[in-house]
């Protein structure tokens, strides 16, 4: 296997509040090979927009990374100064963002959006960013592009606007792109354009993606590794194949058995009981025993290690075999 | 539905083409300001062109006369033409003004930005320094600066930018703290842009246009200022005609001729009145989609 064009190393990531220091990231591990497609899934405040801001540096100012190394295209983000970070953003990784329509400059017109990076970043001259504009406008699908570069945000529809996003984001040639539910707030059809774009684009042109989304069925779709993150936590990591076949942490499973089917009635359609704990005050032991089918008396106390499964899986469960038995019982498909 | 889209998107473009210069003269404010002022600039601009005197030659012999064929709105008590002095103090005073207003706009508008930006002792230091300047009423301040800079244009330049930038910082940083939390601030970092890239061409563009409305009203603070300290004789110094200077030299002349100092108070209510109907109207059509 070649070196990853990204490896995320025990990051943490911690808020400084008034009521106390608060982890939302917490030992997250992971890597992404050139041209490969990760998806993170997880609940909201699960640590997972958080992992991808603090990727590029990005964090609110009350965020810091107290631990662990991101290393993209051989550099190492966390030890990297402020400009060598600025350096690395928008040339090697660039950002997808949910809504298109605050992602965008309300008062700039598209085109000159699209040319502001090949201008600033690649050193291209007004014209040929200009035409480069244009022709990443064609490559994501938006027709007429001639006329839509003169257009502003407000004037497109929220598929088009994601579009522009996908092309800015592809503007200076990046290796990586980081996708924060790009997809959450469009309409079904347009999401599923936008998702089949980002295939392609991930296909024709080796770009890798990091795929952040609470949709199963979307990292489904695009990635062939999935993480699966739950209070700051990676709880289990696989193919998404093996993990959505098979899962092997009760969390992965209660989200698989929640997602409507419609080919298979299933007898149960469940629900995770309860909801993600307070990061301020987590359980002790592991963090999903509180609402775990198959808790037992040991998973209360003491953290629990990430367990490698072989195969490129993990899980952080010590009772992953009775996943896997509840699954033999009654198979999981989840549209799959 | 994609074909929906398309013409739900043709029907939202043709909306906004019908933009500014489309609903412009359907804004009566934005209408009544700009007939108004354009009249006044336009009479001051033109204004060897419909006067028939010099504004600073005396005439003793026919102080004080009523309006006639030769002096429309009369002569004041040195016998120089009222009308004409009328006209070049407009001049004067429009001049001053606008170009009073120009170095806070600009240096409160950078230091509104960075401090919103930045934040951290930028802002600590900036918020100190707006606090002092409030804390004295706007006239009062700019009266005893001009009085210890010395009468003259110059130092009213001066005593209106150091008064006036705090209230385009407090309006540019406050626009820009709202604004820097937006995605579009993100994803323009996330893109790799240096910070006075995202600063002049991504945020300036978005925060603009309340300093712009404010600095509509804020010509007519100016005027009213710079009226004020010729009237105490700080401003403009004679001969230049101004508005300020002919209230305080037809004040003696009150009860016998009450026009000479009534005639340029109505026109500083007028253009007064115009600005504020320009920034009214500016407001409303300039107010983000």
């Amino acid at each position: 296997m070649s070196e990853p064009l990204l490896r995320v190393q025990g990051l943490q990531v911690e808020f400084k509040l008034p009521r106390g220091v608060l982890r939302a990231v917490d030992g997250a591990s992971f890597e992404v090979q050139p041209g490969e497609a990760l998806g993170i899934v997880g609940e909201s405040g699960s640590g997972k927009t958080m992992t991808l801001r603090a990727l590029v540096g990005l964090l609110p100012r009350t965020a810091r990374i107290t631990a662990g190394t991101v290393e993209i295209d051989g550099v190492d983000m966390t030890g990297a100064g402020k400009e060598r970070r600025r350096e690395l953003r928008g040339r090697t990784v660039s950002m997808i963002f949910q809504e298109p329509m605050t992602a965008l400059n309300p008062v700039m017109r598209v085109g000159r959006q699209i040319a502001e990076s090949p201008i600033v970043r690649l050193g291209l001259s007004r014209r040929a960013a200009h035409a480069r504009a244009l022709e990443l406008m064609r490559l994501v699908g938006i027709s007429d592009p001639t006329r839509r570069a003169e257009a502003y945000p407000h004037e497109l529809s929220g598929g088009m606007r994601q579009r522009v996003m996908i092309a800015i984001a592809l503007s200076a040639d990046p290796k990586l792109i980081l996708c924060d539910e790009p997809t959450t707030a469009l309409d079904v059809t347009i999401q599923d354009q936008i998702l089949k774009l980002l295939g392609t684009l991930q296909r024709e042109l080796g770009v890798s993606l990091v795929f952040v989304s609470h949709d199963l069925a979307v990292i489904a779709q695009t990635c062939s590794r999935v993480a699966v993150m739950y209070a700051g936590q990676v709880v289990e990591t696989g193919t998404v194949e093996a993990v959505f076949r098979e899962p092997r942490h009760p969390y992965t499973l209660g989200l698989l058995r929640s997602v409507p089917d419609f080919d298979v009635v299933r007898e149960r359609l469940a629900s995770i009981p309860g909801s993600p704990p307070d990061l301020a005050s987590l359980p002790a032991g592991c963090r999903f025993h509180p609402r775990c089918p198959f808790v037992q008396a040991d998973c209360r106390s003491g953290a629990i290690p990430l367990i490698e499964l072989g195969g490129d899986r993990a899980t952080r469960c010590t009772y992953h075999e009775r996943c896997a038995e509840d699954v033999r019982l009654e198979p999981v498909i989840a549209g799959v | 539905m994609a074909v929906a889209a398309e013409v739900v998107a043709e029907a939202q473009l043709v909306e906004h083409r019908r933009g500014f210069w489309q609903r412009w003269y359907r804004t009566p404010s934005f209408v009544g300001g700009v007939s108004i002022l354009g009249l006044i600039v336009l009479a001051a601009a033109a204004a060897p062109l419909i006067t028939q005197h010099d504004p600073a030659q005396q005439d003793l012999l026919h102080s004080l006369g009523g309006p006639s064929s030769s002096h429309w709105l009369g002569t004041d008590d040195l016998g120089r033409d009222v009308w004409s002095r009328l006209v070049y103090g407009a001049r004067t005073d429009l001049r001053v003004a606008f170009l009073a207003v120009l170095f806070p706009f600009s240096i409160g508008t950078l230091i509104g930005l960075l401090a919103g930006y930045y934040g951290r002792w930028i802002d600590t230091v900036t918020n100190w320094l707006v606090n002092v300047v409030v804390a004295f009423p706007f006239y009062v301040l700019i009266i005893a600066l001009v009085f210890v800079l010395g009468p003259g244009t110059r130092s009213i330049y001066i005593a209106i930018t150091l008064v006036g930038w705090v209230s385009y910082a407090r309006i540019i940083r406050g626009e820009v703290l709202v604004a820097k939390r937006r995605d579009y601030v993100l994803a323009a970092k996330a893109g790799g842009l240096s910070d006075a890239r995202i600063l002049f061409r991504h945020l300036l563009p978005n925060v603009i246009t309340q300093a712009i409305v404010f600095a509509m009203s804020d010509i007519v603070l100016d005027i009213l200022a710079i009226v004020t300290l010729g009237y105490l004789g700080l401003g403009v110094q004679p001969p230049t005609p101004d508005w300020g200077r002919m209230i305080a030299d037809g004040q003696t002349f009150l009860t016998t001729h009450w026009e000479l100092s009534t005639i340029p108070g109505v026109a500083i209510v007028i253009t007064a009145l115009g600005l504020s109907l320009l920034a009214d109207g500016l407001a409303d059509l300039l107010r983000p989609e």
